[in-house]
């Protein structure tokens, strides 16, 4: 008898794993056979001298990575847009997102406009961009006018800040939503508690919105700093396959060396940029962890 | 107190207002000059895009005041001096080229979108329904990869493609697009919160597994499922990285890539074809705005 339910047990533990299974293998199937296996193909590239001979080399291939400028210029850009970028794009959206809670007239068509640049592809406005910032454009026009000398703005150090104003105009309105939602689940007692008892708007702010919207703030910031990585699109549609100085990013390396089909350097880096990746997520489990515990007590 | 208060909130909405109009402002000007005529977008752009060697003007040249600069002013024009559909007539009627671009990026964003989603309801509800160590781990493992960069991620998928011999064909960026974890990750996080109740009524009445899931989750799901599909069709219709570099015939290109490479020549046709390419999105924002809301909100946070 007791032999008996224990098969029945297992029996039912083993169908469920089989139903587990088949719904999620199609899925399951694809990201392996995309993603996975010939991931760690990449990693076993970038162990070795090249695909045909497969000599091992060890860590050679990430040391000449290391020692490789154009791939530290890439990189050192890629920091340098992403430390300016990210806490604008957490601070700005918080503003908004603010301004909005506020009983501002009209708040929903503000919303609709602030998240509208979310759908308009970059390819379509990126020609107002052209228009404002080229050397002959809007911008060095006024400049002219005004008889100053014109400035070569795709070409000097304020590059960064055009392709910034791009960044910042397409991903704002996505932060903001999230913040507005981090808004909503604030329990309105607890403010008009505050209220109550003559808490300032200051202390409203600080000692309540920010504490609740920590974790949502850690989470736009990752998420942005993820985003900023990937900065590509918009200088690729702004000046084309090689720009130069300031606004040469990561991808632009990668685009670079697949062209060239230099399988250990792209390998290597893409493996490098994986480890980079994985500490970050690991740093937003770990946060958001914390702060969910934190606001639930 | 109460004066105070009114004069934050008139402050708060002209901050607001300057935000909105700056937002709006690339947008509207690309549809406003749409209209313009090939001689008025010359004569106020002309400019800009007249340089011929077009693949060098970004070279830092040392003399700052090169020659090039004229003094034809160049400004942005919010309202063209007369109304036309000709960009538009020539756009559609007389350089299939741009109609063809459009056509190839609906090829690739179609057959991405139906399979993603597809295959993504069975994998969300095997997250959902049937939870334990190895399952977390492997969600886990689909939230790092939905994190992933283009700079990893194109890598592996060029590898594939390069053995399967795709390159250079759609499949190349299909098949890697279909088994995209994005969709997998919010319809997970959708039929988490599905209350078990419902599912142990079904199991009461004797359902099969393939009946709770199409006839219990997959209709709750509706909405849901509405959310993503915006959230990817913009992702995918918005693609440079992949065409890039899966791609090496240009005709293949979709317009989100081959719009700026558009012949100096034809410049007039820009704005036109630029309008043609962000009609389809605007209008999904518009019939559908509190759906792409609901899918970023549901994006925020990683837990379910």
């Amino acid at each position: 008898m007791v032999v008996r339910i224990m098969n029945v047990e297992k029996k039912k533990k083993l169908l469920k794993i089989t139903k587990s299974i088949s719904f999620l293998a199609p899925s399951g199937l694809g990201v392996l056979a995309f993603f996975i296996i010939p991931f760690l193909v990449i990693v076993y590239y970038s162990i070795i001298d090249n695909p045909i001979q497969t000599n091992f080399v060890g860590v050679k291939n990430y040391v000449q990575l290391a020692h490789n400028q154009a791939f530290l210029q890439a990189l050192g850009n890629t920091f340098r847009f992403s430390v300016i970028a990210v806490p604008l794009a957490v601070i700005l959206p918080l503003l908004l997102a603010m301004l909005l809670d506020c009983r501002i007239p009209g708040k929903s068509i503000f919303r609709t406009i602030y998240i509208s640049p979310l759908v308009v592809p970059v390819a379509s406005v990126v020609l107002v961009w052209q228009v404002m910032f080229d050397k002959n454009g809007a911008l060095n026009s006024i400049i002219k006018g005004m008889g100053a000398d014109p400035v070569n703005w795709m070409d000097s150090v304020y590059n960064q800040f055009i392709v910034l104003s791009l960044f910042l105009w397409k991903n704002l309105g996505y932060n903001m939503i999230l913040f507005m939602a981090g808004l909503g689940d604030i329990p309105m007692e607890l403010i008009e508690v505050a209220k109550l008892e003559n808490a300032s708007s200051w202390q409203i702010f600080w000692k309540i919105k920010i504490r609740y919207l920590s974790s949502t703030v850690f989470f736009v910031m990752i998420i942005s700093l993820i985003n900023s990585f990937k900065i590509f699109r918009e200088v690729y549609l702004l000046t084309g396959g090689y720009p130069y100085g300031n606004i040469y990013y990561l991808q632009h390396f990668m685009n670079n060396q697949f062209e060239k089909l230099d399988y250990s350097k792209i390998s290597t880096a893409a493996v490098i940029m994986s480890i980079f990746m994985v500490i970050i997520i690991g740093l937003l489990f770990i946060v958001e962890d914390k702060f969910g515990k934190e606001v639930e007590e | 107190m109460r004066k105070k208060k009114t004069a934050g909130r008139i402050i708060g909405t002209m901050i607001c207002i300057a935000f909105a109009l700056i937002f709006l402002y690339p947008t509207i000007v690309t549809l406003a000059d749409s209209f313009m005529s090939q001689t008025e977008i010359m004569a106020h752009y002309g400019n800009v895009f007249k340089d011929d060697n077009n693949s060098e003007w970004w070279n830092y040249s040392s003399d700052k005041k090169d020659t090039t600069y004229k003094n034809d002013k160049v400004q942005i024009i919010l309202r063209p001096a007369r109304v036309t559909f000709s960009q538009y007539f020539t756009v559609l009627f007389k350089s299939p080229e741009y109609l063809f671009k459009f056509w190839n990026s609906v090829k690739l964003v179609v057959p991405i979108l139906v399979f993603q989603i597809l295959v993504a309801l069975g994998a969300s509800y095997s997250f959902a329904r049937f939870r334990g160590r190895v399952k977390e781990l492997a969600f886990f493992l689909y939230i790092i990869l939905m994190l992933m960069p283009y700079q990893v991620t194109l890598v592996p998928n060029f590898m594939v493609a390069k053995w399967m011999g795709t390159l250079n064909t759609y499949w190349s960026i299909i098949l890697p697009g279909v088994f995209s974890p994005f969709s997998v990750f919010i319809l997970t996080k959708f039929m988490r919160r599905i209350p078990r109740a419902y599912v142990e009524a079904a199991e009461m009445d004797g359902a099969s597994e393939w009946n709770i899931f199409s006839k219990i989750y997959v209709p709750l799901c509706k909405g849901t499922i509405v959310s993503v599909a915006i959230l990817v069709f913009i992702d995918y219709w918005n693609m440079v990285e992949q065409p890039l570099i899966m791609l090496s015939d240009t005709d293949k290109y979709p317009l989100s890539v081959f719009l700026n490479q558009i012949n100096k020549g034809e410049v007039g046709l820009a704005f036109a074809v630029a309008s043609i390419y962000m009609i389809p999105c605007i209008l999904i924002f518009l019939y559908c705005e509190e759906y792409l809301v609901e899918g970023i909100t549901y994006s925020g946070g990683l837990k379910g």
